[in-house]
Formats: C-alpha cells, sequence, structure tokens
C-alpha cells in the first residue's frame, strides 16, 4: 500500500511538473498574468494550510507577512539599490522573524482568541504601511520597484516570470509534501486534534507550533518579495484585512489539510473571476453563488470533490469487472 | 489518491483552455478599467455608468472614423492586483488601442508599466500627480491636480486681503499631498502659513487643533482631507464660535458633505471646485456650458442619480481619445498616443485640456471655481 502511494504520487508531481510546463504554451497569452498571480496565492495558501489546515491554527493576518516581505523587497531594492536576491532574502528572513516574534504571544491564544489576535497584527501592519509615509511612500504606493534579476538574467516577459514563480512553487510544495509525511506531520495532526494529547504524548506542543507558524510565514513571505518583482509596485490595499480573508477562503475552498486542495483552491478563485468577465455585471453574484455551492456539497473544499469523482469513477469501473472489487476496496473509506 | 486529486488539477487545467475566446474584430475597441467595486466603488461606479452612456452616444452619432466603438470595461474591484491581469486582458485578448482609468491612483501606477510596454495610451482617471510626473510616454490623466486647486485657494485669500493662513490637513494620501502643495506654494503666493495642524482621516474631534489655530494670527483655515474628517471640522468650528474664513479642498465638493456636516455648519465654506457641481451657475456663453448641463441632465435621466465630477473623469478620458482618433485619423495605439499629445483647447467637462509632451495633464487653475456653500447649496463665485 505505502509503495502504491509513493509511486502514485510520484505520478502526480511528474504530471504537476508537466502542466506547470505545458500551461503558457498552451494557453492564450494574456492568461499569463493571471497564471503568475495564482501561483502567488498557490505559496501563499499551500503555507497557510501548513498551519490551519494540518495544525489547526488559524490566521486571519497572513496577508501582513506577505506585505511585510513585498514591502522590505521593494524598499530595500527600490530605495536603497540592494540586488534584487538579497532584497528577496531580507524581504523573506522579516516575514520569517516578525512571525517567531509574533508567535510567542498568539500562539498561546486559541480558537477565536487566536483569530483575534492574528487579525490584530494584520491591521497593525496595514496601518503601518499606510503611515510610515518615508518608507513606504503611503497609501498611494511605492514606485519603480526593479523586475526580478539574478544571475546576470533579468526575468523581464511574462513566460520568464511564470516559471520563477511556479518553479518556485513548485519546490515548495515539494518540501512541504515531505513535512507533511514525516513525523513532524504527524505531530502537527495531532495538535490539531488535541493539544493535551499530543503533549501527552510527548510532542513538544509550543515548539511545533512556533515552527509551523514561521514556516507559514516565510512561505508567505516568498509570495510577496516575487509578487513586488512582478508587479513593480506595491500598495497597502493589495495586503490589507480583505486580501487575509482571501487566502483563507482559497485554503477551506481548495480542502484543509490538502496540499492539492491549496494549489486547486488558490488557481480555481484566481481564473473563476476571469471566465466569468464574459457574463459581464452578472459576474459578481455566478462568483458567490459558486462559492456557496461549493460549500454547501462540498464541505472538505475542491479535494474532497476530486476524492468524491475518484470514487465514483472506481466504483462504476468496478461494477464492470468485479474481480478488481475486492483489490481497489481498501482505498475506500480513507479520509480526504 | 494523490493521482486523482491531480485529474482534478488536469480538469481545471484544460478548463483554462476553453476561457479563451474571440470577437469579430470590427469596432474600435477601448479598454476601461474602473474599480466598481470595492472601498473605490463611489469613484468606479459613475466612471462605467459614463463611460457606457458615452460609447452609445458615440455609436448613435455614427462612431468614429465610421467605425463603431465598443468599450470594454473591467472591474479592478479596488485591487491593483486586479488591475494589472485586467491590463494584459485588454492589451493581448481584446485588443485595445487605449485605456481609460483605472480609478484610483495605486491602479494606475501599477499597470503604468505595462501600457508603456505594450505601447498603448492610457487616460487615467485618478488624481495623483505622480501619475504624470514624471511624464511617462503613455499615460495622461484627466483629473485636475492639488496644486491647481491650492493656487485658487491663495489666490482667492489674498484677493480678500487675507495674508496669513492655518493649514489643517488629512494624515492620508490625500491630505499629505495637499499639506506639501500648500506649503510650498505660499511664499509665492505672498501668503504666509502660520500654524500647521494635521488631524487623522478617522478622527471625530478636531477641537484641539481648532482651538490652538483659534489662539493664532491666522485670518483664515485651509482644510485639506475627505469625508468625513472636513465635516467634524466644519461642526467644531461652528460650536469653537470660529468667524475666520474656512477654505476647503475639492476632496469635498460633493453633496455628501453638506449633509455630514449639516447645512448651517457648512454655510459660508469656500472650496475650489469643478464647475460640473455648478452647471446651472455657468455663463451661458462659457464653453463648458453646453456641455456640463447636456451631462448632467443626460446622466441624471438614465442612471436617476446626481452627476458627479468623478464621472466627468471618465467622460473626459474617453472624449479625449474619441478627438485624437478623429484628428489623428487612425485607430493604432501609437497614432491614437501622439494625437492625443497634441491636443490643444479641448474643453471637456473637467476643464480645458491641452497636453504637451511635458505636460500629460493639461490642465490650467481655469479648471477650478471657487464656490460657496449657501444655504445648503453650491453657489459659484465671480
Amino acid at each position: 500500500m505505502s509503495s502504491n502511494r509513493g509511486k502514485g504520487s510520484a505520478a502526480g508531481l511528474a504530471a504537476f511538473a508537466a502542466i506547470i510546463a505545458a500551461a503558457p504554451f498552451l494557453l492564450p497569452d494574456y492568461y499569463q498574468s493571471v497564471l503568475i498571480v495564482a501561483g502567488l496565492f498557490a505559496i501563499l495558501s499551500m503555507g497557510l494550510n501548513l498551519l490551519m489546515g494540518y495544525a489547526g491554527q488559524i490566521s486571519l493576518g497572513h496577508a501582513a507577512f506577505y506585505g511585510l516581505s513585498a514591502y522590505a523587497s521593494g524598499i530595500l531594492t527600490t530605495t536603497f539599490h540592494w540586488p534584487v536576491p538579497a532584497g528577496i532574502a531580507a524581504g523573506v528572513v522579516l516575514s520569517g522573524v516578525t512571525a517567531a516574534l509574533i508567535g510567542i504571544p498568539t500562539l498561546k491564544l486559541k480558537g477565536h482568541y487566536l483569530a483575534m489576535g492574528t487579525l490584530g497584527f494584520g491591521v497593525i501592519v496595514y496601518i503601518v504601511f499606510n503611515e510610515a509615509v518615508g518608507l513606504t511612500a503611503g497609501p498611494s504606493g511605492l514606485t519603480g520597484i526593479p523586475r526580478l534579476s539574478a544571475f546576470g538574467k533579468t526575468f523581464s516577459t511574462d513566460r520568464e516570470y511564470y516559471f520563477v514563480v511556479w518553479g518556485t512553487a513548485f519546490v515548495l510544495f515539494v518540501l512541504a509534501r515531505n513535512l507533511v509525511r514525516s513525523r513532524m506531520g504527524r505531530a502537527l495532526r495531532a495538535i490539531h486534534t488535541s493539544e493535551s494529547a499530543a503533549s501527552v504524548l510527548g510532542i513538544d506542543v509550543a515548539r511545533y507550533k512556533a515552527f509551523v507558524f514561521v514556516l507559514s510565514a516565510v512561505y508567505a513571505g516568498i509570495a510577496g518579495a516575487l509578487y513586488a518583482h512582478f508587479v513593480t509596485f506595491v500598495s497597502p490595499g493589495s495586503f490589507s484585512f480583505h486580501a487575509s480573508i482571501q487566502i483563507v477562503t482559497m485554503v477551506v475552498l481548495g480542502g484543509m489539510a490538502s496540499l492539492w486542495g491549496a494549489v486547486a483552491g488558490a488557481v480555481f478563485l484566481t481564473v473563476l473571476p476571469e471566465w466569468l468577465r464574459a457574463i459581464e455585471d452578472y459576474d459578481i453574484l455566478v462568483y458567490g453563488a459558486i462559492l456557496v455551492l461549493t460549500m454547501r456539497f462540498l464541505p472538505g473544499g475542491l479535494a474532497e470533490g476530486a476524492e468524491r469523482a475518484r470514487g465514483t469513477l472506481v466504483s462504476a469501473f468496478r461494477r464492470k469487472s468485479p474481480a478488481s472489487a475486492a483489490a481497489a476496496s481498501g482505498a475506500e473509506g480513507r479520509k480526504p | 489518491m494523490e493521482g486523482m486529486k491531480l485529474f482534478s488539477a488536469a480538469l481545471l487545467g484544460g478548463a483554462l483552455l476553453l476561457g479563451g475566446g474571440a470577437f469579430a474584430a470590427e469596432p474600435i475597441r477601448i479598454g476601461a478599467i474602473f474599480s466598481v467595486t470595492g472601498p473605490a466603488a463611489f469613484l468606479g461606479e459613475p466612471e462605467r455608468n459614463t463611460a457606457k452612456m458615452l460609447e452609445d452616444e458615440i455609436n448613435k452619432g455614427g462612431g468614429l472614423l465610421g467605425r463603431k466603438i465598443e468599450v470594454v470595461v473591467y472591474d479592478d474591484e479596488s485591487d491593483p492586483t486586479k488591475a494589472v491581469t485586467a491590463v494584459d486582458r485588454l492589451i493581448k485578448k481584446d485588443k485595445v488601442v487605449a485605456i481609460i482609468g483605472p480609478s484610483t491612483t495605486g491602479s494606475t501606477l501599477a499597470i503604468a508599466p505595462k501600457v508603456e510596454e505594450g505601447k498603448v495610451p492610457l487616460v487615467s482617471c485618478a488624481a495623483a500627480i505622480d501619475i504624470v510626473s514624471p511624464v511617462r510616454r503613455f499615460v495622461f490623466k484627466t483629473p485636475q491636480s492639488d496644486v491647481l486647486a491650492v493656487k485658487q485657494i491663495y489666490r482667492h485669500a489674498k484677493k480678500n486681503g487675507i495674508s496669513k493662513v492655518a493649514i489643517l490637513t488629512a494624515s492620508d494620501a490625500f491630505g499629505s499631498a495637499g499639506r506639501k502643495e500648500l506649503k510650498e506654494l505660499a511664499e509665492k503666493s505672498g501668503v504666509a502659513v502660520v500654524a500647521d495642524e494635521v488631524f487623522g482621516p478617522k478622527d471625530t474631534d478636531m477641537n484641539a487643533q481648532l482651538t490652538k489655530i483659534k489662539g493664532t494670527a491666522a485670518q483664515a483655515i485651509v482644510c485639506w482631507g475627505t469625508n468625513p474628517g472636513p465635516a467634524v471640522i466644519a461642526r467644531n468650528r461652528k460650536q469653537l464660535g470660529i468667524s475666520m474664513p474656512l477654505y476647503m479642498s475639492h476632496g469635498v465638493a460633493s453633496n455628501k458633505f453638506i449633509e455630514l456636516a449639516g447645512k448651517e455648519n457648512a454655510e459660508g465654506i469656500l472650496l475650489p471646485a469643478g464647475r460640473l457641481i455648478v452647471d446651472e451657475q455657468v455663463a451661458e456663453k462659457h464653453p463648458q456650458k453646453k456641455l456640463l448641463t447636456k451631462y448632467a441632465k443626460e446622466y441624471e435621466a438614465r442612471f436617476k442619480t446626481p452627476v458627479s465630477s468623478f464621472g466627468g473623469y471618465a467622460f473626459d478620458a474617453l472624449s479625449l481619445v474619441a478627438q485624437a482618433i478623429k484628428s489623428g485619423k487612425s485607430a493604432e495605439p501609437a497614432a491614437i498616443r501622439d494625437s492625443l499629445e497634441k491636443t490643444k483647447g479641448f474643453w471637456a467637462t473637467t476643464g480645458e485640456f491641452t497636453f504637451t509632451p511635458s505636460d500629460h495633464n493639461g490642465l490650467t487653475e481655469d479648471a477650478f471655481v471657487m464656490v460657496r456653500i449657501t444655504k445648503g447649496g453650491w453657489e459659484m463665485l465671480k
């Protein structure tokens, strides 16, 4: 079973890589910027899913980590003329360090209180972006951020940038996947189920929680820095409370505790409005309806939907060839 | 299991492919990005309505160069990131020849590199001076810059024997931009700033600042902010019995301000504003007169809401593009840009536009008139 699963997921990763490689050539040109944004959100929601889906800790202030890194990298490369890779590194470190500091008081909170704590943090950072005019250029935004250039190459076209973003997303996906399958991943799930039970089992709950919080902030930081050097402009509006909610929605709609779900949720919610543009004026209504219906019928998110579709296919297949029924039944009943 | 989850990803990928589509390439296609929803909807909604209305009107009149026009409007939801994906779609898929909007400075600055790269002219409906300074080859804007409003105020003050003013500005983008101009232009205009106070945009009490100003030699107060802060100032000023004149910025030039401040508290407040809110008082012979009343009447008849200067920005942006296509006799993006830059003495709702290679806003102080709030209405000063 486990070797089977290993093979299946290796094939899954290969297919994921193939889709990433092929997509920009199969899709019309104007989808590239949409896909880049989708890739940034995929990184964000993977990070948040580690925290929310696996470890069961909510964060309503994730856009703050996204924004801190975007601003840090933007300011360092624009005002202080740092090379872009150094700016990105500094941005990601800033997000991670801030998370470590914020995590000390907030991660002691649970449930609604943790939600409020992280929300408050997000709002404070948003206010700083607006008010620290000398540094952030205030509400009208910071302009003139250079495009990403590294190793003597400038990634100036959207296609090149697409591969940077989705290549990064792929690497981060593999890292996250390995993490959730390790001892650490099991510990996080144990914390999710019951913190007391987890500590009885010898899991250092506080340390693990702090680790996953920092890790998810680092993911957000990577997305933020890549955002800054893609749009070449940052303004506080992109990192408001609304953005935090958007990331949470992607995680929940994609499927909690599912990395595929995080990617699917991010891509789905970024691309859906683009399709809906065809039905001008009604797009927002339809968008809302799709969200409500998805959550009503697939409370486990898109990941659950895929799982159910698979179940239907398997049982249809089984009816045709009863001999394979016994072999396939092992997969039934497993949680998505 | 993972393999099957992948199936859903593959489905998504496949569905993406079907997202594209194509229309017949006959009409001249002009793109528009407005914040129809989100916090900036108060700008985007009238702008979208106006653009649609003007599109119908141009088409009824036979279109441009014998072709119909089609205005493709995308909503950026007041989010600069959405504006970036929308502009890509406009340039690469819809193949528009020019773009009007976005509504906000943030979105405009975010897409500026994209239109420069795509070589498609953009006429923004956002106000900040940063949009046209330094000049970007393909980026223009229609709203008046703050500096013109400041000049009008100082000129009016000087004419009425005021040489010492106190400034009271909001600590947001609009307020801090105004504060900068107020301080920079004071000396040149022969006015001294004797007090410089700041208020938070969400503050609900400005008594402290006003009391302080009351104790200075100031002969007038100039307040710079958008609702609701200035309305609070108007109320507090009345309560404190301050009688020196109060100037406000064009940021409050809407009926909403009078409503928030209260008729009696707003009485006598002076501010620079576009002629649109006083269209009925504009002299019959003024070149804007016909344009303003026609726009206001048609807009109010069609959308059943009062006209606002924000809709006017979109009206001007689209009119400028249409005019550039007509006079340049070409609907090619590069030709439109060149023709736009040659715009001279073009009257629109905001003012008279004269673009030059170094001025992509093209307005003069004349784009503003001084108005006084009288009995809950707007009175244009001569």
